[in-house]
C-alpha cells in the first residue's frame, strides 16, 4: 500500500452536506425574475403528417405569452455527427406518442396547460412500425425518406475466421436472446432554463444563458449554437446540481432547444421542467435488444469463435444508436481472449420514442447472453463456470482482435474474489438439494467490463478531451476549475481529492468551480465513465504544474534546488533533512510558499489537460472508433437467488461483486458506484421493463415502471480490486457502469442453478420464470441440459412485441431475407 | 381562480401568503416560500422526495393542499439540521454514502428522522420497511443503511 495522504481514504462527497440540508440547487430548484413556464404540447399519434397547426386560439389566452412550434427553430440536430435527424419541434411530421409539437409559454403552469388544449393541430395518419423485424420489412412510409427499410445503420464485422473457429470447435452453443427495453429513472426529472441578457451595443436579445440538468454541458452549447444560429461564445451553459442522469441526460433533450427558442420569442426568461410521465416519454433508455448468438468451445473450455447478430430496437431517432450498437459489438472483445469474432449488427427505426444511451452503453444486453451462453457451454462440457471463464482470460498487455487495448486486467482477482468470498465451490449446485417447500435457492456466475472513457470524441476534433485549470491566490485557496459533469457520481470531489494530494495540501483548502462554460474549460461531459480517467489525468497534470511552481519559489527562499525539496501535509521540506521537518530553516509551510511564489511569479496558475493516446484509438475498420478506451473496468459477480416454484417470483438475497477500477482513488465513491450499478442490473433482471401498446407506453410513472425499493434489494458486497493501471491517474479507472452487465446474467445463471431452467428474456418476471417451470416439467427428458421450450419464442402480447412466427434458425433465415432487400434497396 | 389568505407554520416561523386553494403544499413551498429542499420526483406520489412532516409524521407534500396544513407543523428538510450544523444522520449519509446525486436525499432525511424518532435502535428489516416509500435511483440503498446505523451508534456515544 503506498503511502497517499487523500487518495485512497473514504472521502465523503465534498458537496454532501448541500445535499442533506435541501441547500443544493437543482435546475428546477432555481427561478429568475420574470420567469415564465413552457409546457409542450406532444403527438398523441406514433406517426402522422401534420397538416395543419393552428395556435391562435391558445396565444389568445390570458396568460399566454407565445407558442412555440417547428418554424421556430428548423434546424435539424442529433448527438452524432452522423445523426442529425431530430429538430426541437416538430416540422411536418410526427414520428412517435409523445414528439414534441409545439409548446407555450405563459405566466404559470395552469394557463400554459390550459392553453395547450386550445392548440388545433390537424393529422394525416401514417402506418407505423413497432417491431423492429417489421419495420425492417418496410418498403414505404418510412419514418425516416433517408432510411431504407428502417435501418438506422448495420455493421457487419469479421475479426480472425469465425467459420473457422466455429468448425473447430468440439460444441457449438445456438440460441436467442432478448433483453426487453428499460430506461434511466434518475430521481430528478429533466429540466431547463434559458434566459437571453440585452446586449448593450444593438439593444436586442444578445448572451443566452442556460442552466440545465446535463451530463454533457459542452455538446449541450454547441448543439445550441447550432440550432439558434449563434456563435458559440454567445451561449454560456451551467450546470446546477444534476439528480442522477445513467445516459438519460448524456444528449440534448428536446426541452433544452424549445426552452432557448422559447426565450427567445418571449423575450423573457422560460423554464420547461418535464413532468414524471414526459420523463418516460423522452426516455432514450436502453432499447429492447434480440441477440442470436452462436459461440463454439474446445472440450477444456477454450472458445473458439463467437458469432453475434444483434438487432436493436432503436426508436424514432437516432440519438446515440449508431454508437449503441457498435459498443455491443465491439465489448464482445476485451474481457475473454476470444480469437474469431462475427459480428452483425442492425439498428432499427421504430415508431417509438428514441432509445439513446443507458449506463452500460451498448454492451449490457450482449453480456447477458454471451455470460449465459457461457453458462450452458460450462454444463454441456461439465465444468465449472468459473474455471470455463478462466480458460479464456486475456494476457495484457495486449491488443484484442478486434483492436482493443488492454494494459491493466483484475479480472482474474475479481472472479476469484467472489469464488472466494460466496463460497461458491461450496454451495454451488447443491442448494437445491436443501429446498424447503416450493422454494429453490441457486447461485450464478457472471462476468463484465467497461470503458473508462471513449477515446474517441463524439464530435470529431484534437481538441483535449478534458482540461482543468488551478488558480492559486493570496488567499491561500486553491480554486479548480472543471468542466467536468458531477451527476452525483462524485467527480468534483475525486477532482478536489487528486490535486490535494499532488499539492500536499489538505482536502479543505480545495475549491471546486465546476460547469459553467464561462468559467471552467471544456470537459467533453460524463459519459462512458471518463470522467476519473479523462478529468483525474488533466488535474493531475494541473495540480503537479502548480506544484513546480510552489516548489521553485521556495527552493529559491530555502536556498536549495527544487529537486530537493518534499511536501507532505502542507509542509514543504528538504528531503535529506527530514528529521527536521519542523525545523525553520529546513522547512516552510505550504502558505508561506504560495506568499513566496506569489512574490516571485504573481498569482499561480495552471492548466493540465488530457486525451488518449493514440495506441488506445482502436483499428481502422468502419466503425472502430466505439469500443477502443484507454483503460478497461473489470467485474465478477456471484448472485445467490431464491426461486418460488408456485409462484415464479424470485428473490436475490445476495450478490458478490468484485469490481477492478484500477485504484480506488475514494473507496466509498467506489464502493457506491458499483453497488448503484448492480442494483440497478437487478432491476432489469428482475423487474424493470417498459411496456409498449402500439407505441404507448402503458407504465409510464415510477409505480408502474417499478425498480426495486429498499425492501427488495439484496445485500451487495462490494469488493474492490485494484489493478493501478499505468496511464490512470494515480492508476485508476472507471468504476461506474461496469458492474451493470454482469448481473443479470448472474441472476439468470443463479436460476438456472437454482430450478434448471434457463431465462433468455429479461426482465425475469414471475410469469416468465412460471411459463418456463411449466415448459421444463412437460418436455424435460433427462439428460437434455437445455430445453428449446424455454427459449423466448412467444413475447409478452403488448405493442412492439415480437410477433415471432418461427424461431431460432427459422427466424434467421427470414431476417436474412430482409438483409438482402435491404442491400439491393441501398444500391 | 381566486387566492386566497393562508398561514402555513413551517420550521417553526409562520407564514402568510395569498395562494390558490387548489395549489399543492410542494409547490407553495418551493415557489412561494423559496424552500426548494422538497424535490418533486414524480406525479403520482410514489418517490417520497417531496416528504415532509406535518405534526411529526412525513406526508407527500405532492398530494396535499396547502391550504390544508393550516394549524400543522411542517417541517422541511431545511429545518432538520441542529443549529446550523449537521445532524447525525446528515454527517453519517455523507460518510457512508447515502446520497450520490442526493435528489432523494431530502426525501429520506425526512422519513430517517421520524424512524429514529419513533424507534431509536431499529433492526435492519424494520430500517428497510421504513425507507420502502422512497425511492432512490443511485445508491442501491445498502449506504443508507450503513449511514442509518452508523448515525445511530454516534448518537449513542454522544449521550455517554
Ligand atoms: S413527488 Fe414523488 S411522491 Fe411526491
Ligand atoms: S442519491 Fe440519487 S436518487 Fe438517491
Amino acid at each position: 500500500m503506498s503511502d497517499f495522504a487523500t487518495i485512497g481514504k473514504p472521502t465523503a462527497m465534498i458537496d454532501s452536506a448541500q445535499k442533506a440540508t435541501g441547500q443544493g440547487k437543482y435546475t428546477d430548484d432555481i427561478a429568475l425574475p420574470g420567469l415564465l413556464i413552457g409546457k409542450i404540447l406532444h403527438s398523441p399519434h406514433p406517426h402522422a403528417r401534420i397538416v395543419r397547426l393552428d395556435s391562435s386560439r391558445a396565444e389568445l389566452l390570458e396568460g399566454v405569452v407565445c407558442v412555440v412550434t417547428g418554424k421556430d427553430a428548423p434546424n435539424k440536430y442529433g448527438i452524432l455527427p452522423v445523426g442529425h435527424d431530430e429538430t426541437a419541434l416538430a416540422i411536418d411530421r410526427v414520428r412517435y406518442v409523445g414528439d414534441n409539437v409545439a409548446c407555450v409559454v405563459a405566466i404559470d403552469e395552469a394557463s400554459a396547460e390550459r392553453a395547450l388544449d386550445l392548440i388545433d393541430v390537424e393529422y394525416e395518419l401514417l402506418p407505423a412500425y413497432f417491431d423492429p423485424e417489421e419495420a425492417m420489412k418496410a418498403e414505404r412510409d418510412l419514418i425516416h425518406d433517408s432510411r431504407p427499410h428502417n435501418v438506422e445503420k448495420e455493421y457487419h464485422h469479421v475479426f480472425g475466421d469465425p467459420e473457422r473457429g466455429l468448425s473447430e470447435a468440439d460444441i457449438v452453443h445456438e440460441a436467442r436472446y432478448l433483453a426487453n427495453e428499460v430506461t434511466h429513472a434518475a430521481m430528478e426529472p429533466h429540466s431547463t432554463i434559458a434566459a437571453f441578457e440585452i446586449d448593450s451595443q444593438t439593444g436586442q436579445p444578445g448572451r443566452l444563458t442556460v442552466w440545465s440538468s446535463t451530463q454533457v454541458p459542452y455538446y449541450l452549447q454547441h448543439t445550441l449554437a447550432a440550432v439558434l444560429e449563434m456563435a458559440m461564445p454567445q451561449v454560456r451553459v451551467i450546470k446546477p446540481l444534476v439528480g442522477g442522469g445513467f445516459g438519460g441526460k448524456s444528449e440534448v433533450i428536446p426541452l433544452e432547444v424549445i426552452a432557448a427558442v422559447a426565450a427567445r420569442k418571449a423575450k423573457a426568461p422560460v423554464k420547461i421542467t418535464y413532468t414524471r410521465e414526459e420523463v418516460f416519454w423522452a426516455h432514450r433508455g436502453r432499447p429492447r435488444t434480440i441477440v442470436d448468438l452462436k459461440i463454439g468451445a474446445k472440450r477444456d473450455g477454450r472458445i473458439s469463435a463467437v458469432s453475434a447478430r444483434v438487432v436493436q430496437d432503436g426508436g424514432a431517432y437516432c440519438s446515440y444508436g449508431v454508437v449503441t450498437i457498435l459498443y455491443s459489438g465491439a465489448l464482445l472483445g476485451a474481457l475473454y481472449d476470444i480469437p474469431h469474432i462475427r459480428f452483425d449488427g442492425y439498428r432499427v427505426l421504430t415508431n417509438k420514442p428514441a432509445c439513446g444511451a443507458m449506463r452500460g452503453h451498448g454492451t449490457v444486453n450482449v453480456r447477458f447472453a454471451l455470460e449465459c451462453a457461457l453458462d450452458e457451454i460450462a454444463a454441456r462440457l461439465q465444468l465449472d463456470p468459473a474455471e470455463l471463464r478462466r480458460h479464456n482470460l486475456l494476457q495484457p498487455p495486449c491488443v484484442t482482435v478486434n483492436g482493443l487495448r488492454v494494459l491493466s486486467y483484475g479480472l482474474p482477482e475479481c472472479m476469484e474474489m467472489v469464488v472466494e468470498r460466496s463460497q461458491w465451490r461450496q454451495r454451488r449446485g447443491k442448494l437445491a438439494s436443501g429446498r424447503t417447500e416450493k422454494r429453490a435457492r441457486g447461485f450464478g456466475l457472471a462476468c463484465s467490463h467497461y470503458v473508462s472513457g471513449a477515446a474517441n470524441a463524439i464530435i470529431r476534433s484534437d481538441m483535449p478531451h478534458s482540461t482543468v485549470n488551478i488558480k492559486v491566490d493570496r488567499d491561500g485557496a486553491v480554486t479548480v476549475y472543471t468542466g467536468a459533469a458531477e451527476i452525483g457520481q462524485g467527480s468534483s470531489t475525486i477532482t478536489a481529492q487528486v490535486v490535494a494530494e499532488v499539492l500536499g495540501c489538505c482536502l479543505g483548502r480545495v475549491r471546486i468551480v465546476s460547469g459553467d462554460s464561462d468559467v471552467t474549460p471544456v470537459d467533453l461531459g460524463s459519459y462512458s465513465s471518463r470522467v476519473t480517467f479523462m478529468s483525474g489525468n488533466a488535474a493531475m497534470r494541473a495540480a503537479e504544474s502548480i506544484l513546480n511552481q510552489l516548489l521553485a519559489a521556495a527552493a529559491r527562499r530555502m536556498g536549495c534546488d527544487p529537486d530537493e525539496l518534499a511536501i507532505h501535509d502542507e509542509i514543504i521540506f528538504r528531503r535529506d533533512e527530514a528529521h527536521k521537518a519542523s525545523a525553520g530553516a529546513w522547512s516552510m509551510s505550504f502558505d508561506q510558499a504560495i506568499i513566496c511564489a506569489i512574490e516571485n511569479f504573481g498569482a499561480l496558475s495552471a492548466s493540465g489537460w488530457y486525451s488518449p493516446p493514440a495506441e488506445a484509438r482502436g483499428g481502422s475498420y468502419k466503425g472502430a472508433g466505439v469500443g477502443p478506451s484507454p483503460a478497461y473496468s473489470y467485474s465478477a459477480q456471484v448472485a445467490e437467488v431464491e426461486v418460488d416454484e408456485e409462484t415464479g417470483h424470485v428473490t436475490v438475497l445476495n450478490i458478490w461483486a468484485a469490481h477492478d477500477c484500477g485504484r480506488a482513488l475514494n473507496p466509498v465513491a467506489v464502493e457506491g458506484q458499483v453497488i448503484g450499478s448492480v442494483w440497478m442490473g437487478l432491476g432489469q433482471a428482475l423487474q424493470e421493463e417498459m411496456i409498449w401498446k402500439d407505441g404507448l407506453i402503458m407504465n409510464p410513472g415510477l409505480l408502474g415502471y417499478a425498480s426495486p425499493s429498499s425492501a427488495e434489494s439484496p445485500h451487495v458486497e462490494a469488493i474492490i480490486v485494484e489493478s493501478v493501471d499505468p496511464e490512470g491517474p494515480f492508476g485508476a479507472k472507471e468504476a461506474g457502469e461496469g458492474s451493470l452487465a454482469a448481473t443479470i446474467p448472474a441472476i439468470a445463471n443463479a436460476i438456472y442453478d437454482a430450478v434448471g431452467v434457463r431465462l433468455n428474456e429479461a426482465p425475469f418476471t414471475p410469469e416468465r420464470v412460471l411459463a418456463a417451470l411449466r415448459a421444463k416439467d412437460k418436455t424435460h427428458r433427462p439428460g437434455t441440459e437445455h430445453d428449446a421450450a424455454t427459449t423466448p419464442n412467444r413475447f409478452r402480447e403488448h405493442g412492439g412485441a415480437l410477433r415471432i412466427s418461427g424461431k431460432g434458425q427459422q427466424r434467421h433465415e427470414s431476417d436474412a431475407i430482409h438483409v438482402q432487400q435491404a442491400e439491393r434497396g441501398d444500391q | 381562480m381566486t387566492k386566497e389568505l393562508i398561514e402555513l407554520r413551517v420550521n417553526g416561523r409562520t407564514h402568510q401568503l395569498a395562494s390558490e386553494p387548489n395549489r399543492l403544499l410542494l409547490d407553495v413551498l418551493r415557489q412561494d416560500l423559496g424552500l426548494t429542499g422538497s424535490k418533486r420526483g414524480c406525479d403520482d406520489s410514489s418517490c417520497g422526495a417531496c416528504a415532509v412532516l406535518i405534526d411529526g409524521v412525513p406526508m407527500l407534500a405532492c398530494t396535499m393542499l396547502a391550504a390544508s396544513c393550516q394549524g400543522a407543523e411542517i417541517t422541511t428538510v431545511e429545518g432538520i439540521a441542529s443549529e446550523g450544523a449537521l445532524n447525525a444522520i446528515q454527517k453519517a449519509y455523507g460518510e457512508w454514502g447515502g446520497s450520490q446525486c442526493g435528489y432523494c436525499t431530502p426525501g429520506f432525511m425526512i422519513t430517517v428522522k421520524h424512524l429514529l424518532e419513533n424507534n431509536p435502535e431499529p433492526t435492519e428489516d424494520e430500517i428497510r420497511r421504513a425507507l420502502s416509500g422512497n425511492l432512490c435511483r443511485c445508491t442501491g440503498y445498502v449506504q443508507m443503511f450503513d449511514a442509518i446505523k452508523a448515525a445511530i451508534r454516534a448518537e449513542q456515544e454522544s449521550e455517554r
